[in-house]
């Protein structure tokens, strides 16, 4: 569920389909800067109701989403 | 020798056309681009009318993630740029070091301010945007050109609010001309047709409260009451002419003069002596050999009772019994007021009167002030002859700006 919101939120940025994000994309390879990154951890933020800090570790989709998802399991 | 300096390339977005052919065509035409307010809802609004920029794409230029990014007011100078840049052809023929950046605006990226305002109200400060201040600076249009062009030199925001357009152009010419460099993208861009920077103009008295589109922006008739705010961006490549013969480029002009004062006498208000818009008249004139009947003056021209009174006088006191012979027009009568990209959009009517020996006319002049009496070309383009064109353009905080232009002698 949360990877499917997520893979929806950065395809509206992009302008791209969700099919086309996997767990595996690298943020930076997606185009995003560390601004971009700020945001888009802001709109999760909102999203799923959780504080998420940018940290070096999440630069893929799959690793943000473990983190969102070990945030709201806590 | 003394350093030649040509226009290589054009670029527009306005709201009679958002590109140079459709600008081009609007002012042949006398295309009036003024319509009701769409942009926020304007019922509690005096002022009904103004000159948006219509079916502007901004993914033409930008990928929806850097659209989202940026403002309407650099989306229109990147716009204008890119079409500039192309059209001249000039990348990878000039180093990069060599290249740069004049981009000025009146107000900057004020939609994005009122944004994000709106979500620090709203949410407090987690809700404001990382991409917040990068987005509205008023010297990001600049600063986003340099970044997709290469351009290493100079990169620079111009800010003499409504003469912004006309001293970017002014400052880049004088920059090449003295050895500076060898080229420059520069203009101006707006995009202030938002409900605050609306009820700012129109509480301090600036804008037309007219509510008919073909009777609101009205520059020299007596029944002028303010001016209409338009947008948009425009852009020239300018470049030293030797260079530009080098290459084989196309030359649609020669700028061939700039000058610039300041009043020093009010924030809004002109001296009513003009003393100071006539200094720079003079500036840009100096030097220049023009025949006034086959000359173009694109005024200022806002359609305010004192702005086309006091323009009028400085033509008047400079040209003195010539100024009759002048083919003058305002176009602010077909796109609005542009703001800091109406000198931009200014010259480029400067360069289709050259290039095609055309004068844009003034639009819906049909009550014709007796105190104004010179030849403001009413309602229709006229085909005749021109060698010299003069752009002027004062502002807020009383700046004065010009600059002259004149067919390429080879």
């Amino acid at each position: 569920m949360v990877l499917d919101r997520v893979k929806e939120m950065l395809a509206d940025r992009l302008g791209l389909e969700a099919d086309e994000i996997t767990e595996e994309s690298k943020f930076s390879d997606l185009g995003l800067d560390s601004l971009d990154m700020a945001e888009m951890l802001m709109d999760a933020d909102a999203e799923f109701g959780v504080t998420l800090e940018a940290d070096a570790d999440t630069n893929t989709v799959g690793a943000l989403v473990a983190k969102i998802e070990a945030l709201q399991n806590a | 020798m003394q350093r030649r300096v040509v226009v290589t390339g054009i670029g527009a977005v306005t709201p009679i056309g958002s590109s140079v052919p459709e600008y081009f065509d609007g002012l042949r035409r006398g295309e009036c681009g003024i319509s009701a307010i769409t942009r926020f809802d304007a019922s509690d609004s005096k002022c009904k009318v103004v000159g948006e920029v219509k079916n502007f794409d901004p993914l033409k230029c930008f990928d929806k993630l850097t659209a989202r990014k940026t403002d309407l007011y650099v989306q229109y100078a990147v716009t204008a740029a890119e079409e500039a840049v192309r059209d001249s052809g000039i990348i990878g023929t000039v180093d990069g070091d060599e290249l740069g950046v004049y981009v000025g605006s009146g107000v900057g990226g004020i939609n994005t301010i009122c944004e994000e305002e709106g979500k620090l109200q709203k949410g407090g400060q987690k809700l404001v945007s990382p991409h917040f201040v990068p987005k509205m600076i008023i010297n990001i249009a600049a600063g986003q050109i340099a970044i997709r062009f290469g351009a290493h030199g100079p990169a620079m925001c111009v800010a003499t609010a409504c003469a912004t357009g006309t001293t970017a152009i002014g400052e880049a010419y004088r920059s090449i001309k003295d050895g500076y460099q060898t080229a420059f993208i520069c203009g101006g861009t707006e995009a202030a047709v938002n409900a605050l920077a609306i009820s700012g103009f129109v509480n301090c008295m600036a804008l037309s409260q007219s509510e008919d589109p073909n009777a609101a922006s009205l520059p020299f008739d007596s029944r002028r009451g303010g001016f209409v705010l338009g947008e948009g961006a425009a852009m020239l490549v300018l470049e030293e002419y030797e260079h530009a013969k080098a290459r084989g480029a196309k030359m649609y002009a020669e700028v061939c003069g700039y000058g610039a004062t300041c009043d020093a006498h009010h924030v809004t208000a002109p001296d009513p002596e003009a003393k100071q818009t006539i200094r720079a008249i003079a500036q840009a004139l100096d030097g220049v050999e023009f025949d006034p009947a086959r000359t173009y003056v694109n005024a200022h021209g806002t359609g305010t009772k004192m702005n086309d009174l006091v323009e009028t006088l400085a033509f008047k006191s400079y040209f003195g019994d010539d100024a009759k012979k002048l083919h003058i027009s305002s176009t602010k009568s077909m796109t609005g007021h542009m703001l800091g990209a109406a000198g931009a959009a200014e010259a480029l009517a400067c360069v289709l009167a050259l290039t095609e020996d055309i004068v844009p006319p003034t639009i819906n002049l049909n009550s014709p002030d007796p105190e104004l009496d010179l030849d403001y070309t009413p309602n229709e383009a006229v085909k005749t002859p021109i060698d010299t064109a003069v752009s002027t353009s004062l502002g807020f905080g009383g700046h004065n700006a010009c600059i002259v232009l004149r067919k390429v002698e080879r």
